[in-house]
Order: C-alpha cells, then structure tokens, then sequence
C-alpha cells in the first residue's frame, strides 16, 4: 500500500509540472496559431540562465532565479515572437512548425557549446527533506509542486474569464479580426501569451531541474510529454492541460510499478494515438472551435 | 604559366610525402557532440595529454605523432564513416569510440583495413567479434563486474540482491553479465529494475527496490541517470548498500546527487582518485591544470589508449597494423617498465584488458579507495 | 517555360556526374556519396507528405528502421535483398496507412504528434524484443546483394547498386506525381478547398501519399541495411527524422529535386563546416530558420528566383514559383 501511495504521489508531484509546461504549449497553439516544437527547449533553458546569473554575475539564487524568469520572457516570449513567429506565420502553420524544430535545435545546442555537455547540479527552492506520509516520503517539494500548479490553473483562468485583458485575449485568439474590430489589440494580446508560456516554462524549469538536472538534451523527454499531456488532457482548456500533466506522470510510475518497466514510456504514447483515435478533442476539451 | 603551376603542385606533393614520413597520424574519432559528448570530449582531452607527453619524450618509433580529431556525432553511421575517412586520411591507429554502439559498427571498418584500434566501450560483445585489431582501454563489463562479485558474496554476504540499470546498450550488457554472475555465486537477484535513459522521475524504481527490500542493489547506469536515482533513493531512504561499477562514484555524479552520493560504492577499473598511484596521480593534475576540471574514467581511457598505442609500436619497430595485433594480443606491460600505461595491464587473445582494479566508496562527498581487486 | 529538351539534359548531366562522382575517391569519400543517395531516397518519400500532401510525419525514420529491420532478417534468412526489399516496402506502405489513419481523421497537425509518438514506440519495441531484433546491440553481418555477375561486396558496386536503385525510385516518383492522381495532389497543394469542391476525397489522397512515401523511407532502410550491414535502434530515432525533415525543407519541399539538393546539403554541410568544430549544428539551424523567414520554398526555390531576376525571359513554371512553398 505504501508503495502505491509513493508512486501515486510522486507521479502527481512530477505530473504537475509537466502540467505546466503543457499549458504553455496550449496557450501559444491556441492563441497564436503556434504549434512549438521547441517547448521542451524551453524548459531547458532557464535553468541555464540562472546558472549563468548565479556563475557569470555571481548573483544570489533568488536573484538569478527572478533573472532568469526576466531573461526567459525577453528571449523566450518576446523574441522568440518578434523574431521567428511573426515572419514566419504568415508562410503557413507548416513552416513554423519546422522553424520551431530548427530552434529546438538550436538552442539545444547554444547552451551544449557555450555551457556545457554535461549535466549541472541546481540548488532546489524548496526542501527536499522527506516526510512520512502513511509510509510514503513525500518532500515538501513535491507539496508545493502540486499547489503552484494548482494555483496557477485557477488564477490563469480567472485571469482570462474576468479580466478585461484576459477576455480581450480570448477573443483575439478566438477570432482576431472580430476583436480588431471591437477595438482589441491583438498583437498586444498575442504577445501577452507569449510572454505567459515563458513564465510557466521557467517556473517548470525552476521546479524540475533541482531532481533532473541541468542539461541540454533535458528538452527532448520533457518537450514530447508536454505535447502529449496538453493533447491527451485537451488543449483548448487549461486544466485540460493540467489533468494531462498529472495523468501522465501518474500512470508513468504506475506502469513502471506494476505492470512493464521496459515500456513505461510507450504508455503515454499509445494513449496519444487512443486519444487522437476516439476523442480528438482530448478528455476536458470542448469539440467546438478554440477557446484560450 | 602552366609550367609554374606544374612545379609548385610538385613541391606541394613532393613537401606533403616528407611530411607524412616524418608523422605517424592517429585518427582521434569520438562523441564530441550528441548526447555522448561528455564522455567524447574527456576521451579526446586525455588523448590531448597523452600525445603532447608522446611528443616530447620522442614520439612512436621517433616520428612526431600528429592526432586529428573526428566527431561522430555519437551516431554509429557517421561514427563507420569517420573511422572510413581517419583511415582514408593516413592513420596509422584509430582511438574510439566510447559508446559501444557506435563501436560496434566502425570497428569493421577498422578490421578490413587492418588499422588497431583502441575503443573505450565496455560492452561484452565488442572483444567477442574474432575482431584482432580491436583493444580495449578498460576492463569490459563482463571482466569488471565480475570482480564485484566477491565483494556481494565475502563482504556483504548477501543472499538476495536487487539490479537497477538503464535500458540502453550499455546497461544491458552490465545488468546481464551481473544476473549471470549472481547465479553462478548462488546469489538470488529478486528485484529486476529497468529505467529509461534520460528518465524523469525514478519513483517507482526506488519504490520496487524498497518493497523488495534485497540486502544490496547493483546500480548500472550513465552519470545523470546515476545521479537521479542516487537522490530519489535517499529521499525514499532506501537502506541497503548501493554498489555500482564505475559510474556511481564518479566525481561528477557526486557534485550532481549532492549529498545523495554519500556511502555509494564502486568497482572502477582506474580511477583518478586512486593518487597513490604515481602516475595516475600526475595524469590528474595535468588534466586539471589544462583543462580546469577534474578528470572522468574517460578521460583516463583515452590517455591509456594513446600510450598503449606508442609502447607497442615502439616495441614492433614499424608501422604495421598486423605486427601490432600480432604484438598485443596477449602482451603485459608492466608498469614499472612502461610508466604512463599507470597499472600493470594485459591484453588477451581478443583484445579484452586486464589489471589490477579499485573498490572505492563515497565518504564525505569525495571517493575514497577502500580495497584494491587484483587482475581477473 | 523551361523546355523539356533542356531539362532532360541537365538531368542527363546530373546523371553523368553522379556517375563520375565516386571515380577515383577514396572510400569515405564513396561512402558519404553512398550515404547522400540513400537519404535522398528517404527525403523524396517524405516530400510527398510533406511537400506534396501538406502534411509533417516525424517518423520517417521509423520507416527507414522498418525497412532495415525486415530487409536484415529476411537476408540474414537466407533471402535474396532483391525478395525482401518489396516485402520491406509492402510492411512500410501498411503501417504508414494504419498509422495515417487516425492522425489524418483530424484537422490540424496531428499526423506530426502521431508520427512523433510511433517513432519513439518503433524504437521501444526494436530495443526491448530482443528475441527478434537483438535489442540494443542491434544485427549485423547482413550480406550485400549478390546480382550474379554484379556483386556489391566493394564501396564502389555498392554506390553503382544504390545509384541504380535511385533513378528507378525517382522514376517512380515522376510517374506518381505526374499521373492524373498526382495532379490531384498539386490541385490539393494550391487550393485545397477548390480541390474539395472538384470532388476530390484529400483525406484519402493525403492518407495514401503518407503511405507511398513511408515505404520510400523503408527502401532507404533496406539499402542502409547493406550499407552499414548492422543496424540497431538508436540510428533510427526521432533526432533522425527531423534531420530527413529538414533535408526535404532546406532542398524546397514540393520540388521534385528538392530531396536530393536538401539531402545533399545536410549530410555535406558537416565536411564544409568543419573549421567551425562544435558550432556547425548552431549555424545550420540558424541558417535553416533565416531560410525560413526569407525563402520558405527552399534552396530549389531561391534558385528559380535567382533564375527569374537574371533570365527574366525564360519562365519558371507556374507550379514552381508558386506551390514549392510550404502551406
């Protein structure tokens, strides 16, 4: 019994924060016609920037830590947008997508050259001391996962359903030029989702790297789980995104437990193709047209 | 016009011939990016030491010794052509690769063309080709953990073990040479744990281990993988000894588990913290001083392949790739006589290495040496 | 218009050049241009889906691990590579259609997350059923073809068998895109509602053109497979796919000679960029997205343009100006 517990726990715990790596990735495809192949990249990343901001500027970790949030919402948010995305869109969703693979790449190898091959230790936020939890060790770590992402769903769509920013985003991503006309600006409300899957891909890189470590390649494993959580769990909702998150985290280790640890990962995978097979739309997503 | 181009193409040509009479070129191929980068890189930089060292005590039978790197990208099809064009190019050896999958393919080319070649992998089946111009630099991991396998029955009289290792080629070699070897000392393994490479959460591998509850774990797996398990490990307070081969203690395992290192054990071939021995302990601090880090088992590797690589064609007296396969296969070298190989070493008939080896444990965040394992 | 004549003739000379190429060169040299033509069979398959039917596969790859894996076992049998090679090609073109089938019932780009996924399932199974596959440490020792009087035990044969096997695929190719059902596709490509509204059915059309190009990536596996003769997964995983993606990208997806310029480029790219040791991967992606941005319809595609500015008489033809673009 306490080894379910631990693996159900944990698995919430690590589901969580690929959570919200997958919200991100909903909100950019959503409101920005986006589909970012670099977004296990972008969780890689900022981890990096605050490894530079702690080793290059010597700076204290709750500062290179707002430094890196700072620095990945410029590079990751903002020209990532300005730079890639806005020339590119209007070449068609195809092109971008590739585009976004060529900086998968890219990045991927900028940190592998100018940083390191290899992986980099990274001070936790939180305790990873473990408490018992009826015969689990569950750390406050993963306690404050689980709740930040929590959080998060609800105060983003609070955020998007009652305020007038948020709902001029929803309109924008629902139908831009509508908005336009009711006096939305829309390139200002795409840039704001943007900027928002920056900040949750550095909150997910701040949460998970303290346990998986720094390293370049860390994008390709969490890049693919995040486009399956957000497909599986429904991409036009958030908390589709987050039962996605969780749901896959969770099943990982229970797969891993108790029936094949040689195909832990082909179970997320198979149930992408499920998903896709027999409700496309994913398991919260609405069939009608996109909502943020 | 058409004279003068004619005559500087003959200078040109007649200049590059001298040149290569005077220089014995080695192919230096291996991971420099990809995910084997970390261990490329340190193979090449020992290297690095090695033939500067090369040099300046003479170089291979008196000619300078000049190493061109290739990048396998750590993909076994680019690493098959590279070897091809380090071959193509004039070498008269090849050093790498590190990872056994990549070696196990451009170790036929290295066959056909009759070139030795010395290759950092650890996988059984690379000396179980019938490949004669193929030697290791380290022990194989059918030599390696083998030699644990006194330290389980003697030291821990253990009668039921647990294996953690990661799915890819080189962690399935080692899980199965040490299922192999368990049964044969009548040890029981009850708990049989696979991990993904670049794995996320190893909850429910500790997890298994912990319900099991065997009296020591085997844990064969890469550096961050190790590091992974290590802290997840101690968050679940798993109890029993942990003991790996090679990795595990590795120092930069150490700096990424943190703490979680502490107590782990280790069989490794040749460590760069055994500084007792003299000229390992020499070895490490040059790679620092050049380099600014410490030295991987890597690191070591390359350096031994590219001195073992001059030794036995000094002892030849000629640049003959058969001659050297005739000449190592089943040759010892002595330390004592032959300073830089650092340990007594021997090569069998298929080009396995043996020499004396280390058990060292992690004791305040450092690897200590606790006993030394002859040569199997 | 450029006139067939014309254009016969350059690929007559293109013929001759790889004919010539590997003359005289030293093995890796033949090696490499061996290498070239088995990719570009693999990225003249995906510029199907990819540049024909609009639509991105991430598991051509996996193919390629299809082909190589049922082309080894049938051979290391005791088959002939010329019997188990359409065999390969059938097993390809099958679970390209089964694959296809789900992805392609959806708008959107889910045949990119579908192809994602089953690339990485191809690797899972070929490492863990070592039974069959031999699991990590993959197959080897796979016999090259043995044509009676030809044999391609040699570098140099091989190249001629693979060149030989090139010009039939492109052939085939030629004909598929030129034949009525080819023309759908180009109709599909410009203007896929008008298309719709003529009648024709794109999910079938798109599905099957996943499935002809999933089996060109099988029969560049089943020649990687005689080539490397050993194969294990890891050479077939999602990394590779996207390298045979930005093959047919860079040459100008939708362009019938894209595949071999792109392919080309990619697998020489690392031999012209070698001064710049670890760097190379970062220009080429830089490269490859200021492409993007400037000339999304690929390296063919700047060409025509350069050809329009400076032969400004002579017209590049309509489909090529216009659909060698991504849409």
């Amino acid at each position: 019994m306490s080894q379910f517990l631990q693996v159900l726990l944990s698995g919430l715990a690590t589901g969580s924060i690929y959570a919200l790596a997958a919200i991100g990735f909903a909100l950019v495809w959503q409101a920005a016609q986006t589909v970012n192949f670099a977004q296990g990249e972008f969780v890689m990343v900022p981890a990096f920037f605050v490894l530079i901001g702690m080793g290059f500027f010597g700076m204290p970790f709750w500062l290179a830590l707002a430094f890196g949030l700072a620095l990945s919402m410029l590079v990751l948010g903002y020209a990532f947008k300005k730079l890639i995305v806005e020339p590119i869109l209007p070449h068609g969703g195809i092109t971008l997508i590739i585009a976004t693979m060529a900086l998968a790449i890219l990045l991927k190898e900028t940190v592998k050259e100018s940083y390191s091959a290899e992986a980099q230790p990274f001070p936790a936020l939180f305790s990873n001391a473990p408490m018992n939890f009826f015969g689990a060790a569950v750390s406050i770590q993963d306690i404050l996962n689980l709740i930040v992402s929590l959080s998060i769903v609800v105060v983003l769509t609070l955020f998007l359903n009652r305020t007038r920013t948020g709902r001029s985003m929803q309109a924008a991503a629902q139908n831009p030029a509508v908005a336009e006309i009711l006096g939305v600006n829309v390139k200002r409300m795409v840039l704001y989702t943007f900027l928002i899957n920056a900040a949750l891909a550095s909150l997910a890189a701040f949460l998970i790297t303290p346990v998986y470590l720094a390293k370049f390649s860390n994008g390709e494993t969490i890049g693919l789980i995040a486009f399956i959580a957000a497909i599986v769990g429904g991409f036009n909702q958030i908390r589709g995104a987050l039962v996605g998150g969780l749901l896959i985290g969770v099943l990982d280790n229970l797969t891993a437990t108790y029936v094949t640890a040689q195909y832990r990962a082909a179970l997320p995978l198979v149930l992408l193709i499920m998903i896709i097979l027999v409700r496309p739309q994913g398991i919260m997503g609405t069939s009608e047209g996109r909502s943020v | 016009m058409k004279k003068s181009l004619a005559a500087i193409t003959a200078v040109l040509l007649a200049a590059g011939s001298a040149y290569a009479q005077d220089t014995v070129k080695l192919g230096m191929v291996a991971e420099l990016s990809g995910a084997g980068a970390p261990a490329g890189t340190n193979w090449r930089d020992g290297v690095k030491i090695a033939v500067e060292e090369i040099n300046a005590a003479g170089g291979i039978l008196k000619k300078k010794v000049e190493v061109t790197d290739y990048d396998t990208q750590t993909d076994p099809q680019v690493s098959r052509a590279m070897v091809q064009k380090a071959i193509d190019a004039g070498a008269f050896a090849i050093l790498g690769t590190v990872y056994s999958g990549s070696t196990l393919v451009n170790m036929l080319v290295a066959q056909q063309n009759s070139t030795p070649q010395f290759v950092g992998s650890e996988a059984p089946t690379v000396v179980q080709k019938g490949n004669p111009f193929v030697y290791r630099t380290s022990s194989g991991a059918q030599k390696g953990i083998p030699a644990l396998t006194p330290y389980f029955k003697d030291t821990l009289k253990a009668k039921k073990v647990g294996v953690a290792w990661v799915n890819n080629e080189f962690g399935k070699g080692g899980r199965n040479v040490f299922v192999e070897e368990m049964k044969k000392a009548g040890i029981e393994v009850i708990a049989d744990v696979a991990s993904e490479q670049a794995q996320t959460d190893y909850a429910s591998d500790v997890a298994k281990l912990k319900q099991a509850n065997p009296e020591a774990v085997f844990v064969y797996m890469n550096q961050e993988e190790s590091a992974r398990f290590l802290i997840e490990a101690k968050k679940q307070a798993l109890p029993m000894p942990l003991i790996g081969e090679v990795t595990l203690t590795e120092a930069k395992v150490i700096e990424l588990a943190g703490g979680a290192a502490e107590g782990a054990i280790a069989h490794v071939g040749v460590t760069a913290t055994a500084t007792d021995v003299p000229g390992i302990g020499a070895f490490a601090k040059k790679f620092e001083e050049t380099f600014k880090r410490k030295p991987t088992h890597d690191a070591i590797k390359g350096y031994v392949g590219a001195w073992a690589t001059k030794y036995v064609a000094d002892m030849v007296g000629k640049l003959d790739g058969e001659a050297f396969s005739k000449k190592i296969l089943g040759l010892c070298l002595k330390a004592a006589d032959h300073p830089k190989i650092l340990l007594d070493t021997c090569w069998d008939k298929t080009g396995e290495m043996s020499r004396p080896s280390f058990m060292v444990q992690v004791k305040n965040g450092a690897p200590v040496v606790i006993g030394t394992v002859p040569a199997n | 218009m450029m006139a067939g004549k014309w254009r016969w003739l350059l690929v007559a000379l293109l013929l001759a050049a790889a004919v010539a190429a590997p003359l005289g060169q030293k093995s890796y040299i033949v090696y490499v241009l061996t290498s070239w033509l088995v990719f570009a069979i693999a990225a003249m398959g995906l510029n199907l889906t990819l540049g024909y039917a609009g639509q991105i596969s991430l598991a051509q790859a996996s193919f390629m691990a299809i082909g190589a894996y049922v082309t080894a076992l049938l051979t290391l049998a005791g088959w002939h590579w010329l019997i188990a090679t359409p065999l390969a090609l059938l097993a390809c073109f099958v679970v390209g259609l089964l694959l296809g089938y789900p992805a392609l019932r959806v708008k959107g780009h889910f045949l990119a997350f579908v192809t994602l996924a089953f690339n990485t399932l191809v690797f899972l199974v070929l490492r863990n059923e070592e039974w069959l596959t031999g699991g990590s440490y993959g197959l080897s020792g796979m016999p090259r073809p043995d044509l009676g009087l030809f044999t391609t035990m040699r570098p140099l044969p091989f190249y001629y068998f693979t060149l030989a096997v090139t010009v039939i695929a492109a052939l085939a190719m030629w004909g598929i895109v030129r034949s009525p059902w080819g023309r759908a596709f180009r109709a599909l490509r410009e203007n896929p509602i008008r298309a719709e509204s003529l009648g024709l059915d794109t999910r079938r059309i798109t599905l099957l053109a996943f499935a002809i190009g999933s089996a060109y990536g099988g029969l560049a596996g089943a020649l990687v497979t005689s080539l490397v003769q050993f194969i294990e997964p890891a050479s077939f995983g999602v990394g590779h796919s996207l390298r045979i993606l930005l093959m047919v990208v860079v040459g100008g997806a939708g362009s019938f000679f894209g595949p071999f310029l792109g392919s080309g480029v990619v697998i020489l790219l690392p031999e012209v960029l070698r001064f710049t040791e670890g760097y190379y991967l970062i220009i080429y992606a830089v490269l490859v997205i200021v492409m993007l941005i400037y000339a999304p319809e690929g390296l063919i595609g700047i060409g025509a343009r350069l050809k329009m500015k400076f032969f400004s008489r002579s017209q590049v033809r309509a489909d090529m100006s216009q659909g060698a673009s991504l849409k």
